[in-house]
């Protein structure tokens, strides 16, 4: 069963996010690293992109495929977790400690529509 | 379809995947990368029933092969089995197969996507010869023990001697494990090891014996690494209809001795060189190249990578792909808008 971590955001897209004044910082889910395997390269959209949410926010290849990751929320790249460059490992290790994008939060509102842990729990659980 | 072997893929918590209509585990839960290094470093175990295999018998089953298949068939007459394209007139590929000595016929062991395509294809070329081509598919299972320890869990197995001290590409009836195994010291990682060709029913008994002596179960996920790193073709990447063996670098397996289908085609390539080449990069960064991606050079692109992605053993992102046949590099690949930095690398990437 995966791990699922309380306090998030969680979307359909198996991605958590996590609010932090007027920041998110977004990542993978332990149910997304187990599906996609071995991680071994992880990308961002360049910083100062701006995303509507739905946009592609970066990639995470894993030794199967390349896989979307998505902005859950609308806002500005402000920065890429730079210790994936070289560790994209950390992915299968810790999903929820990794963060890979920072976004600027331009319509909180949006968060409304984001599951909370016991959803996305029960979401896993239904799949 | 399920393998014989389904029960065991689905109790070792295998991520089940289709595969040319076939259920089979991508991995087990270890992963890609340790089960490829496990073929690297020690033995490590496939379900390849998936694989068709074809009968081909009769007085003329000899002549029938040297007009089907592209290399030279002398092997065979020695009891080794032979790797060989085979070719539409055109010199296009309908598939890449092993064909071994068996029982006083011939068995071909074809990919499984083009089972019934090759069983047609034979079939139709048959018509003028004294043979007969039956598809056994359905009744043959087959394992594939690899990786540098195989030889050594084969050896202490009842029976496993005379398997484990086949040369290369030698095969035969062994009694194995107080049953008849068809073996051979063949395999499709790059690397040393062995396969079995047994009834349906033996399979998963044996499949028990090899994984409980400590082979560890691999999925399709690293046999696909495995065969990428040993520069093996994969037929829909660097072998198709509309590519012939010589672009894809196997010119070592056309032998212009036979009257086989296709060889006046392939004689005009390999007189004036073939319109494209098959190349191996390694990626200078950590970008993963992956199957269909353009190659550029000096901006312009000039090929395809024809198959890519993570070398575990190498520690790099490796790509094969088929480029003009002018040229040697420097050669990047598009990855994303983004014209990743490549080395031109003699192939295999990985020799075992």
């Amino acid at each position: 069963m995966a791990d699922v971590k309380a306090g998030l955001y969680y979307s359909s897209e198996h991605e958590w996010l996590r609010a932090d004044d007027d920041a998110v910082y977004l990542g993978i889910t332990d149910f997304a690293q187990s599906s996609l395997g071995d991680i071994v390269f992880v990308d961002g959209e360049p910083v100062g992109s701006q995303l509507s949410a739905g946009d592609v926010a970066g990639v995470i290849e894993s030794v199967k495929a390349a896989s979307d990751l998505y902005a859950p929320v609308s806002g500005v790249v402000l920065a890429i977790n730079g210790r994936l460059a070289e560790t994209p490992e950390l992915l299968n290790e810790e999903p929820y400690a990794c963060w890979i994008v920072k976004l600027t939060l331009s319509n909180p509102a949006e968060l409304d529509g984001l599951m909370d842990a016991k959803a996305y729990a029960a979401f896993c659980e239904g799949l | 379809m399920r393998t014989p072997l389904y029960e065991r893929h689905v109790a070792l918590g295998g991520r089940m995947v289709d595969f040319a209509g076939w259920e089979l585990p991508v991995q087990y839960p270890g992963g890609i990368v340790a089960e490829h290094m496990a073929v690297r470093q020690g033995v490590g175990l496939f379900d390849v029933s998936h694989m068709g295999e074809l009968l081909v018998a009769g007085p003329e089953a000899l002549p029938f092969l040297g007009r089907l298949l592209t290399n030279n068939l002398r092997r065979l007459s020695a009891g080794r089995a032979v790797y060989a394209p085979m070719c539409h007139e055109n010199g296009g590929t309908v598939d890449d197969l092993i064909v071994y000595p068996y029982e006083g016929a011939y068995l071909l062991v074809v990919n499984a996507a083009n089972t019934d395509k090759d069983f047609a294809h034979i079939s139709a070329l048959a018509a003028g010869f004294r043979v007969t081509v039956r598809n056994v598919s359905s009744a043959w299972g087959q394992l594939a023990l690899q990786g540098p320890g195989a030889a050594a869990l084969l050896a202490a197995l009842p029976g496993g001697g005379a398997i484990a001290a086949l040369p290369f590409f030698g095969c035969g009836l062994f009694p194995f494990l107080g049953i008849t195994v068809f073996s051979s010291a063949t395999g499709y990682t790059g690397g040393p090891g062995f396969e079995f060709y047994l009834p349906v029913g033996d399979a998963a008994g044996v499949w028990d014996i090899l994984a409980e002596a400590g082979a560890t179960p691999c999925g399709l996920g690293a046999r696909d690494t495995l065969r990428l790193e040993g520069a093996l073709p994969l037929y829909g990447h660097e072998l198709a209809d509309d590519i012939s063996p010589l672009e894809a670098g196997l010119s070592r397996f056309v032998k212009f001795e036979n009257d086989f289908l296709g060889r006046a085609a392939l004689e005009k390539q390999a007189e004036n060189g073939p319109p494209r080449r098959l190349v191996g990069l390694v990626m200078e960064g950590r970008a993963v190249p992956r199957a269909g991606y353009a190659v550029l050079f000096e901006n312009r692109v000039c090929g395809t990578v024809t198959s890519g992605g993570v070398a575990p053993a190498l520690g790099r992102n490796i790509a094969l792909a088929l480029v003009e046949a002018e040229g040697d590099g420097p050669y990047a690949v598009d990855i994303r808008g983004r014209a990743e930095a490549t080395r031109l690398v003699p192939l295999p990437f990985y020799k075992g």
